[in-house]
């Protein structure tokens, strides 16, 4: 029943393609099994009582879902706050969009060098290369962003950049990218030559970007939480901060911040509190010392608006990033970001990333999911992940139409559609409707099931690593008539 | 959240009479599973109803994405077992598609306040047998070391975590011994085996080897998908662990089969 | 804002606008813990954080401080003048207190920037008060007290009265009202120091900020 695929001549490989080259590499797995084991265990141990979970979680949850409900309404509060602060607000369509804006800003104040708090928008907006080609020299200051910005690879976590690295790969890669820097083994030392080279680097930069956990609309407040210091730095150092987030980041009041901030450190590292809450509400006033003369912030769509066209895909936008459900996916550990080929890995990703790039680049990823349910267990705003990922399943087979628009639901909708696919859904549905039907094929099968040849197309795949199922030579349905029990339905 | 959870007993009072919906699985697979199942539910004093017009909860074609027709074949069931009875599964997973699927499955849809009502009525067989008959088990068989799998939709979505284990301890002469890591997905997933046969297969092989650092010879679940993979996956690999529907298992050791 | 943005806010807005409303949920109740020894738990969660903790009074605690900081062969001390922990520093100095040399945050960052990023070895802050949940300290910079005061040097000293306490962060919103206040144009949680665990989840301090954090506890009363 895979799907054919045929009609994806120039798309990257998929995701099956993709597993073995991770699944391949024990260093890999190893990395990514250890990690993740521990982060469950952090986890867990911050949510020892499971009646003040529930309840946590379902007020974090509401609070978002309100927060969608009015999602125009708060954006306009959230601006007009903002401005009345004196921070400069800005709206982008696409990446294309916000990274003009970005570049637009950063040449207006002539700035050369910038430093970067993390920010998975701008990952997503591909910000950093965006400048280089621009002569403006990017530079990621949380210490996992930095690691993999040497290695010019991209994050395969959302929280952990870096989490696919161990010691030996980041010591020799410090050694052979930072000058004069010796190979250790000590954690202390390599954090230590960070810091030394990316001071430097915060001391000179012209302006800092960051991303956005929650924006307040209410008083116009960016909050974002860290635990190195980087982000703090990123826009407190330099004359000039930009910070870019999706549009889905607003909340409505000062008061949605404590439960979520509670769920979002808990779920994502098993923290109580991150190091820092950061809360920005807007530039260097007159007589204060230091702080960004002027603050920016980039309001980003990319596909988040149609996203919220369909009440219950609009439950993705819920998400607060804190990657519990990368954390506790079995497939996700086994595998690794990059094998997603994404900005957003893991569960969140194979919902979001669909919705936002299109089912046509992104169609397998729903089905990279046994629909195990351990990401909708621990997610701290209850999106419902495996109820979405049947939805998109659906949606890349059989679209559905948003009637404003006549637009597919979700972009490229139907993009996995197969006429062989459905003809067996028909077949299955003929058979498994028809109760006579249905105990004439079972019977059949029965019979002659264990004949089926082990190169047929399904039983290839599944002898590939297991014994082949075998049919029993009488069903349930004999046997229970044999046995005695009863066919008499009441009417 | 701590795995012992524990069940939520809502007691209802003692039927005399019961649905039995095999699945389509363990109706062409396993159907001695689905046959000891409903021996546990005769030995409890209940009249096991089997309506020859039952086939399949609709959850291979609703996990595709095929919505009409697992609500064609859904519907199908709903006229199948009609009334007010309840409905006992033996398997998680097909319980979980009906209990907490179909009311979703058919929203807007004339048949939904009866796929509500169906709903309700469906429960998962261990959890039946304890929480509804309140079963008591004699052992009658030689000791022996087992450990359980629950599948993922009895822990997720039916919340069945306790209920097995406290069947297992009620036998004398069987040692129970858990698996550190019971609460991860097997890597069945029913296409997701074939579709992502090599993370699948990664998947199975951890369980498998985590089943045998129990070192329990025997793996006992109540989903015939995950006892198809496990156990599949062990007979491949030429790996001794017996993968059993703990039904049949009960059945055995306690009625002789 | 250009006009392309402004393009993007109407067809944004317009979207949104335009999708299917959908009910608000009213928030379910929350009642986030409470503790019967705030101190307790404030304590143990701070230094679960990493920060050190000293009990202090209003008179003695630069004498304590400079006791505190004898071995460590500071180059210097930090502070904010026109503030009153920096002015009870600067004169405790003045009166023979064996502190590190004081410097004063007084001028824009502009001007003192490689001080503060190369030479400056500690800084001194109040706080608005603190989280007993959490172990976190609450700083609203001011223009005498700047904000990377409390980031750039290596060591961090906050001075926190004791009778500021709050049991969670949500408290301390509500009963300092932060909402009806006003925001300030920076306002910080911190708990503990710098910290990362980004290279194989082995913790190390002062990756970018303070690799210290000392909390000087003035216990009321005294
Ligand atoms: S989907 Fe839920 S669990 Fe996953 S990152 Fe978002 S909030 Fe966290």
């Amino acid at each position: 029943m895979a799907a054919d695929g045929g009609h994806h001549p120039e798309h990257a490989p998929r995701f099956a393609e993709r597993a073995p080259d991770a699944l391949n590499n024990p260093q890999l797995r190893r990395n990514f099994r250890r990690a993740m084991d521990g982060l469950m265990a952090k986890r867990a141990a911050q949510f020892p009582d499971p009646a003040y979970w529930a309840e946590l979680r379902a007020r974090g949850a509401a609070v978002k879902a309100r927060a969608l409900a009015k999602l125009p309404d708060l954006l306009e509060r959230l601006e007009t706050n903002l401005t009345a602060n004196g921070v400069q607000v800005h709206w982008a369509e696409t990446t294309e969009e916000a990274n003009a804006i970005v570049l637009g800003i950063l040449q207006q104040a002539g700035a050369r060098t910038v430093i970067k708090g993390k920010s998975m928008v701008s990952e997503e907006m591909h910000l950093n290369a965006h400048l280089e080609r621009h002569g403006i020299t990017a530079v990621e200051s949380d210490l996992g962003e930095y690691i993999i910005q040497l290695a010019g690879e991209t994050p395969s976590h959302i929280v952990m950049p870096c989490i696919h690295k161990n010691k030996a790969e980041i010591s020799d890669l410090f050694a052979e990218k930072i000058p004069d820097q010796p190979r250790t083994d000590d954690v202390d030392e390599l954090t230590a030559a960070a810091r030394r080279v990316l001071r430097e680097r915060f001391a000179n930069a012209d302006a800092g970007i960051s991303g956005v956990n929650f924006a307040v609309a209410e008083t116009g407040t960016l909050v974002l939480i860290e635990n190195e210091g980087n982000g703090r730095l990123s826009t407190t150092l330099p004359p000039l901060h930009i910070a870019v987030t999706g549009i889905e980041k607003v909340v409505e009041f000062l008061d949605d911040v404590p439960p979520l901030l509670a769920l979002l450190t808990r779920s994502a590292t098993g923290q109580p509190i991150t190091t820092y809450v950061n809360m920005i509400s807007g530039p260097r006033k007159a007589g204060e010392k230091d702080g960004p003369t002027a603050v920016h912030l980039v309001l980003l769509d990319a596909g988040r608006s149609r996203v919220y066209q369909d009440v219950e895909l609009a439950d993705t936008l819920r998400c607060i990033r804190c990657a519990a459900c990368m954390n506790h996916c079995p497939v996700y550990t086994r595998v690794g970001g990059h094998t997603y080929n994404a900005i957003y890995p893991g569960p969140i990703g194979k919902i979001l990333t669909p919705q936002l790039q299109g089912l046509d680049a992104a169609g397998d990823q729903p089905h990279a999911s046994t629909l195990c349910n351990a990401c909708a267990e621990v997610c701290p705003v209850k999106i419902p992940i495996p109820d979405l990922l049947v939805r998109l399943r659906r949606e890349a087979v059989r679209p559905t139409e948003t009637p404003a628009t006549h637009l597919p639901v979700v972009k490229d909708g139907g993009a996995e559609r197969s006429w062989k696919e459905s003809l067996v859904w028909a077949g299955w549905r003929l058979v498994y409707t028809r109760p006579l039907l249905y105990r004439m094929v079972t019977r059949a099968l029965a019979w002659g099931g264990n004949w089926v040849p082990a190169s047929a197309p399904l039983m290839r795949d599944w002898t590939k690593a297991r014994a082949r199922p075998r049919f029993k030579p009488r069903t349930l349905h004999d046997l229970a008539r044999e046995r005695g029990y009863l066919n008499e339905v009441p009417k | 959240m701590t795995a012992a959870t524990p069940p939520t007993v809502t007691a209802p009072a003692k039927p005399d009479t019961v649905y039995f919906f095999g699945t389509c699985l363990v109706d062409m697979l396993y159907p001695e599973a689905g046959l000891a199942g409903m021996d546990l539910l005769r030995h409890a004093g209940v009249r096991v109803i089997f309506p020859e017009g039952q086939s399949c909860c609709g959850q291979p074609a609703r996990n595709s994405g095929y919505m009409e027709e697992a609500r064609a074949v859904a519907r199908a069931q709903l006229d199948a077992f009609p009334g007010d009875i309840p409905i006992v599964v033996p398997s998680g997973s097909c319980a979980g598609m009906m209990k907490t699927h179909y009311p979703h499955l058919f929203e807007g849809d004339p048949d939904q306040p009866r796929a509500i009502a169906f709903a309700a009525r469906v429960h998962e067989l261990t959890a039946f047998l304890v929480n509804v008959l309140g079963v008591t088990l004699e052992d009658k068989g030689a000791p022996v070391t087992v450990t359980w799998h629950p599948s993922c939709h009895s822990l997720r979505e039916m919340g069945v975590v306790e209920e097995p284990k406290a069947l297992l301890r009620q036998l004398a002469n069987v040692t129970l011994v858990e698996n550190k890591r019971e609460r991860e997905c097997c890597g069945f997933g029913g296409t997701f085996a074939v579709r992502q046969a090599a993370v699948s297969t990664a998947m199975v092989s951890d369980k498998l080897a985590s089943v045998r650092e129990t070192g329990a010879g025997t793996l006992l679940s109540g989903d015939c998908g995950c006892l198809m993979n496990i156990g599949g996956h062990a007979e491949k690999v030429g790996d001794g662990t017996r993968c059993r529907h703990i039904a049949e298992f009960l059945m055995e050791r306690c009625h002789g089969g | 804002m250009s006009t392309a943005s402004n393009t993007a806010r109407a067809n944004i807005l317009g979207r949104l606008k335009a999708a299917p409303g959908r009910p608000g949920p009213d928030l379910p109740p929350w009642t986030p813990p409470t503790y019967a020894d705030k101190l307790a738990r404030f304590r143990q969660m701070a230094e679960a954080n990493h920060a050190e903790i000293h009990d202090v009074t209003a008179s003695n605690w630069p004498q304590r401080l400079a006791t505190l900081l004898n071995n460590r062969g500071l180059r210097n001390l930090m502070i904010a003048p026109g503030t009153p922990r920096g002015d009870a520093l600067v004169q405790a100095a003045a009166q023979g207190v064996p502190l590190p040399p004081l410097v004063p945050y007084d001028q824009s960052v502009e001007a003192l920037k490689d001080a503060l990023v190369h030479q400056v070895d500690a800084g001194l802050t109040g706080t608005r008060g603190a989280i007993a949940e959490t172990g976190t300290l609450i700083l609203w910079p001011t223009a005498q007290e700047p904000r990377l005061l409390s980031l750039l040097p290596p060591l961090h000293i906050a001075v926190l009265e004791e009778d500021t306490l709050h049991d969670t962060l949500a408290a301390a919103v509500r009963d300092q009202g932060w909402a009806a206040a006003g925001m300030p144009t920076n306002a910080l949680l911190i708990s503990g120091p710098s910290k990362t665990s980004d290279i194989e989840q082995t913790l190390a301090y002062g990756v970018h900020g303070p690799k210290e954090l000392i909390i000087l506890l003035v216990k009321k009363g005294e």
